[in-house]
């Protein structure tokens, strides 16, 4: 988004800088679609690539033995010989290299190791917590969109007061922090008004405070950003002209405004996956909520290596498809990046 | 040209000028929480007949956009109004409720915003905008709709209606942009049109098209209230002008009456502003000033300033190559005035940019007295940069937004001294100070200004601290790129003025770019006509005025708007 | 995009918004009264609140808020109103702490990539779009994992993880200013690179590093005590804001203010930074 003023034009059509424009996404998707297939694919590989490196290089600057770690920590009991049986096993032995390149291999064959704490193959364990997250993820998503829609609207509908009021909601909305949100959530609902369960059960009603507390914050920044680009396009002089043939406060918001309005908010979603998958940690660990979140929270407490690479992976790898999606979605909404 | 049975038809059997479509008396508009305080605009009034175009002409801030917004209800949320008698169509209009003007818009009165890069809805197809008043005001299906905007298109010149409809403003012209938001304002065929400044975007070529449409209208029997800075502009379609200053109308007459003998100082100023068709030399902000006679042609001296092929290729987002600048050959000879004209994307301002050395030329040299300039490393090229000011079109980015006018000049003497001997003696500041204020007199600016910053002046006086810090290290040589085209016409003239007076007075050489040839025809000497980064005609200013070569250039000359 | 990028680009256009106000307005008071009432707490809370934060009472344990305990006692009878002040200090401390670290890293990564041309630029810009890839906490987390959990570590990882953050709006910044009109007309003038560097491109560079500056510590803090929430930072009985709000969620249904005000706390100082950071990019581009 802050690159973008590096593209500008002079009035002369010409590019500010004589350099090669960079094959960013907006740009990228102007050209030819299977050299913006290509260049993605090799990006999303590099990014894994990068990301698979930095954190096996990580896990090594961890102190103590690894062989240790998976036989229960440094302080368990433990033979000289069940540590080399292990160092063998998960090829400890191995000079870096070789462990790395072995790391590389089984992560493109999508062989996540096997969990030390919970003795089981992680591809399976994590494919299992992964469906929870995304529901929940995708429901706060949609939840927020519409409370900020609301909010944007209406605070630049109702005069003065209620552009005061809804700012400062928006602000507060998005500096309230996730733990404290669903803790203040769950005093209210569950414990005052006693309507929803104050831990997640199975059923709907169960993933209504989670959502929320999601949702709330998310909305907050949707619903700042929403607003301050439907007052543009309402001050616009194309919304003038649309007045001055006799279109109303609706007709003006519904067929102009709010389309305008959206673009940016759209632009954000690959933040907003970020921001939910760091909420998601925190409100799955609150609510007792099975999911990918929660697994990395417990796998960090107890060192649970192979685990933890799985869950950056797979979140790269979501990352990745959701600035594909994103890039999409404003492709499908702002026809302007559609031309040649 | 679709004529018979619409309302234009109707219209026509009514006897002309003595009828008035539109009617303002005692027009007040303001903005402030009291109505009748602090009016904006104040007692305004004009009639305007079927088929007849009042043009409504001043400054900025000199309250035309407003008067015509407040003619179709759209002044603003929080503006007031007031009118002995405002009538549109013989319709009172005072005091209706947005709902009811909601139902005007568009049927009786349409508006034409300047810039139709905004004014069109840059993600919608410009079928729908122009179906908009349509679909609100008609019973009309879809593909009636269609056929009526098809219709609309072709008339505003804009044939192949099928597959415009479906473009969004962003893939037309400058002028086929222009056309499609006529074409909103009218698909109803509106009695009133209030058109705002419609050509100041566009190119002159393009400005004389559009007029030429709009006379196309008015002849069709829409009445049309133009507004506009430009009194050139508006005396080819204008039937009456009325000039606005402060709020309120100064002047109002017939065209050619006004035009030709204006009674009001503000009218003549601004007819002597237009620099169009003067002789060279001509004061243009005091009329009828003859104290500084034109200047003696000075004896071509030698080459100060020297372009040869210059060549700069850009790549194109979508990775296409496009050369903005493409062999590009000339000379600035000492104490003479360049003009380079030319039209938005011809490659003017990349021009100034290779001569400035702000950008590499891909192939070719800029030589400055004689020396390798672009060629030079940054490094060398100090040395001689003292020789060449520059002045930017828009000044005030061109200034540090922390530093005052005076920090700003202060840097400029400074830096002047250090590169005129570097290592000399330490500053004083007592001498830079007077050097300041000297620069400060040279562009006719008080002192007072020093303490403000840039972005608190006006367009004029951030001009004026431009040249002044241009001035600072004595250059022989200054480059201007559109030194005036943000400016009002009057200040424009000043402007202009200063620069010449400067010329006179210390034998500076200039390169003038402008994309306006009455900004270029004031500039004595030599022209250059640019087209598509290349220079297709040059010669003496005289000469290719009178009798241009090359069919661009006659072209050019053509569309450029006259008085009268 | 990182969370305080957002913050940046709100901000900027929340300022384009408002042009009418020229005095001090209500929200920057507030704010400002706030930020007064917090740095007050931080620096000597036994100004606002006397009493030991540590000091037990048994017998007054699970009072609810009165006019003895503003806010309430706790489990072992300690003030929460007196923990809460004294947390402050800590609090504050690990935010204005980490933002210094990311924003440290940020301004070295940032300048590396907008000055030292297109190599160092391509490269930089390639390790932050990878950094991105572990959105928001979870690189935070993985700093934990390998340093083990402590106040410290949380300060640092969150430290690191806001860091590509901030490289991104620097360099951005750099940029703008680098290729700005007025660093041209400089150019022409004849000023060499280090007089623009010093006169021009720094001054207008670091301005708008105390608006982020001044964003980023109420990020901080929250990301701070999320990590203490969870059980990865500062541990009970420190009087730090996560560590308290965690240790109250043992008793949320029977004691809802032990959880309630330290977060209350933890809300205040991120809404007030977010309102002064706005505050002071208004009055910045305004001066």
């Amino acid at each position: 988004m802050t690159d973008a003023a590096a593209g500008s034009l002079r009035p002369d059509g010409a590019p500010r800088s004589a350099r090669p424009v960079r094959a960013r996404s907006r740009v990228a998707l102007r050209r030819t679609l299977p050299g913006i297939l290509a260049a993605r694919l090799a990006g999303a590989v590099f990014v894994l690539w990068a990301v698979a490196t930095i954190t096996f290089f990580a896990i090594r600057l961890i102190p103590g033995d690894p062989a240790e770690a998976i036989l229960g920590g440094p302080g368990s009991q433990t033979s000289p010989e069940a540590l080399a049986a292990v160092r063998a096993r998960y090829g400890l032995d191995q000079p870096v290299v070789v462990q790395y390149l072995a790391q590389l291999g089984r992560l493109a064959t999508g062989d996540l190791g096997r969990s030390y704490a919970l003795r089981q193959d992680v591809a399976p364990l994590l494919v299992g917590q992964l469906g929870g997250t995304l529901l929940l993820a995708a429901l706060a998503l949609v939840v927020a969109w519409l409370f900020a829609l609301v909010l944007a609207t209406w605070s630049t509908r109702g005069g003065r007061f209620a552009w005061y009021l809804g700012s400062g909601l928006e602000i507060v909305a998005a500096a309230l922090p996730h733990f404290w949100l669903a803790t203040a959530l769950i005093v209210l609902f569950s414990v005052w008004l006693g309507w929803l369960p104050p831990i997640s059960t199975p059923g709907p009603a169960g993933l209504v405070l989670p959502v929320l507390t999601l949702a709330i914050p998310l909305a907050g920044f949707l619903g700042q950003v929403m607003r301050e680009s439907l007052l543009t396009a309402l001050e616009s002089p194309f919304v003038l002209s649309a007045r001055a043939r006799g279109e109303g406060d609706r007709g003006v918001r519904w067929i102009h405004a709010l389309r305008h309005a959206s673009l940016p908010a759209i632009s954000l979603s690959g933040w907003a996956f970020g921001s939910l998958i760091s909420g998601a940690v925190v409100v799955e660990t609150i609510f007792a909520r099975p999911g990918l979140g929660r697994t990395m929270l417990n796998a960090v407490t107890v060192r649970d290596v192979p685990v933890v690479i799985g869950v950056v992976m797979i979140v790269a790898v979501g990352y990745i498809l959701m600035t594909v999606v994103t890039d999409l979605a404003q492709w499908i909404a702002d026809p302007r990046l559609r031309r040649r | 040209m679709s004529q018979g049975t619409g309302p234009a038809a109707r219209r026509a059997a009514v006897t002309p000028p003595l009828v008035s479509l539109l009617r303002v008396r005692d027009l007040a508009v303001g903005f402030g929480a009291q109505p009748g305080t602090d009016p904006v605009v104040a007692g305004v009034s004009f009639d305007i007949a079927p088929g007849e175009c009042l043009a409504l002409v001043g400054e900025s801030g000199s309250g035309k956009s407003v008067t015509a917004r407040s003619l179709i209800g759209l002044a603003g949320n929080d503006a007031w109004l007031q009118a002995t008698e405002l009538e549109i169509n013989g319709d009172d209009v005072l005091g209706l409720t947005d709902a009811q003007w909601r139902r005007r818009r568009g049927r009786d009165v349409g508006l034409v915003l300047q810039d139709a890069l905004v004014s069109l809805d840059p993600l919608r197809p410009i079928g729908r905008e122009i179906a908009d008043s349509l679909r609100l005001h008609t019973t009309l299906d879809r593909a009636a709709r269609r056929a009526r905007v098809e219709e609309v298109l072709e008339r505003v010149g804009l044939p192949d209606g099928r597959t415009r409809v479906r473009q969004r403003a962003g893939e037309l012209s400058g002028g086929q942009r222009q056309r499609a938001l006529i074409a909103a304002a009218i698909a109803l065929d509106p009695p009133l049109l209030l058109i705002d400044e419609p050509t100041t975007a566009l190119d002159v070529t393009v400005q004389a098209q559009i007029l030429d449409l709009l006379e196309s209208l008015k002849r069709h029997g829409t009445a049309i209230l133009l507004i506009s800075h430009d009194l050139a502009v508006v005396s080819r379609i204008a039937d009456r002008i009325a000039v606005m200053s402060a709020g309120q109308i100064v002047e109002q007459g017939p065209a050619a009456r006004l035009l030709a003998s204006p009674r009001q100082e503000q009218t003549r100023r601004m007819i002597a502003a237009i620099p169009i068709d003067k002789p060279r030399g001509t004061r243009l902000a005091s009329p009828g000033d003859r104290a500084d006679a034109p200047a003696p042609a000075p004896a071509p001296g030698e080459v100060v300033l020297e372009a040869s092929g210059l060549v700069k290729t850009f790549r194109r987002p979508d990775g296409s190559e496009q050369r903005a600048v493409d062999g590009v050959s000339f000379r600035l000879l000492r104490g003479t005035t360049l003009g380079l004209v030319g039209e938005s994307g011809s490659g003017k301002t990349t021009t100034a940019r290779l001569l400035l050395a702000l950008s590499r030329p891909d192939a070719g040299e800029v030589r400055v007295l004689g020396r390798p300039f672009s060629a030079a490393t940054e490094r060398q090229r100090r040395r001689l940069r003292p020789e060449l000011g520059a002045i930017y079109q828009d000044a005030l980015s061109s200034f540090d937004p922390r530093l005052s006018v005076d920090a700003v000049l202060r840097d400029a003497v400074r830096g002047a001294r250090h590169t005129a001997r570097p290592g000399a003696a330490p500053g004083n500041a007592a001498r830079d100070r007077a050097r300041v204020l000297e620069l400060l007199d040279q562009v006719s600016l008080p002192a007072t200004l020093l303490s403000r910053r840039p972005l608190s002046l006006s367009g004029g006086q951030r001009q004026r601290v431009g040249i002044a810090r241009a001035l600072a290290s004595e250059p022989q040589i200054l480059v201007c790129d559109e030194p005036v085209s943000s400016l009002d016409v009057t200040v424009q003239a000043q402007v202009l003025d200063l620069l010449d007076e400067l010329q006179r007075e210390r034998g500076l050489s200039l390169l003038l770019i402008s994309h306006d040839l009455g900004v270029i025809r004031h500039a004595r000497d030599q022209v250059a006509v640019m087209l598509d980064g290349t220079i297709v005609e040059t010669g003496d200013t005289e000469q290719v005025f009178g009798a241009p070569r090359h069919p661009y250039t006659q072209a050019l000359l053509a569309a450029v708007p006259r008085l009268g | 995009m990182s969370d305080l990028e957002v913050q940046a680009d709100l901000g900027r256009q929340a300022r384009a918004r408002e042009p009418r106000r020229r005095r001090l307005g209500v929200a920057e008071a507030l704010a400002a009264a706030c930020a007064l009432f917090l740095l007050v707490a931080a620096v000597a809370p036994s100004v606002l609140a006397p009493g030991d934060p540590l000091a037990i009472d048994p017998l007054s344990a699970f009072q609810p808020p009165n006019l003895a305990h503003w806010f309430g006692t706790d489990e072992s009878g300690r003030d929460i109103f007196t923990r809460v002040s004294h947390g402050t200090g800590g609090s504050l401390m690990i935010g204005i702490l980490a933002t210094a670290i990311g924003l440290g890293l940020g301004i070295v990564l940032g300048t590396m990539a907008g000055m030292l041309g297109r190599v160092v630029d391509f490269t930089v810009n390639r390790f932050l779009e990878v950094l991105f890839a572990f959105p928001g906490l979870l690189l935070a987390l993985l700093v934990i994992l390998v340093f083990g959990p402590g106040a410290q570590t949380a300060t640092v990882a969150v430290g690191l993880a806001t860091a590509p953050g901030y490289a991104r709006i620097i360099r951005a910044q750099l940029i703008s200013v680098r290729s700005s009109a007025f660093v041209e007309a400089a150019t022409v003038l004849g000023r060499g690179r280090w007089q623009i560097l010093l006169r021009h491109i720094l001054p207008n560079t670091l301005a708008p590093l105390f608006v982020l500056g001044t964003l980023g510590i109420g990020q901080a803090v929250v990301w701070a005590s999320a990590l203490s929430y969870l059980g990865l930072g500062a541990a009970p009985p420190a009087a730090e804001w996560g560590a308290m709000l965690s240790a109250g969620r043992t008793y949320i249904t029977s004691a809802w203010w032990m959880a309630f005000f330290p977060g209350l706390f933890i809300v205040l100082t991120a809404v007030t930074a977010t309102s002064l950071g706005r505050a002071l990019e208004r009055r910045l581009r305004h001066a």
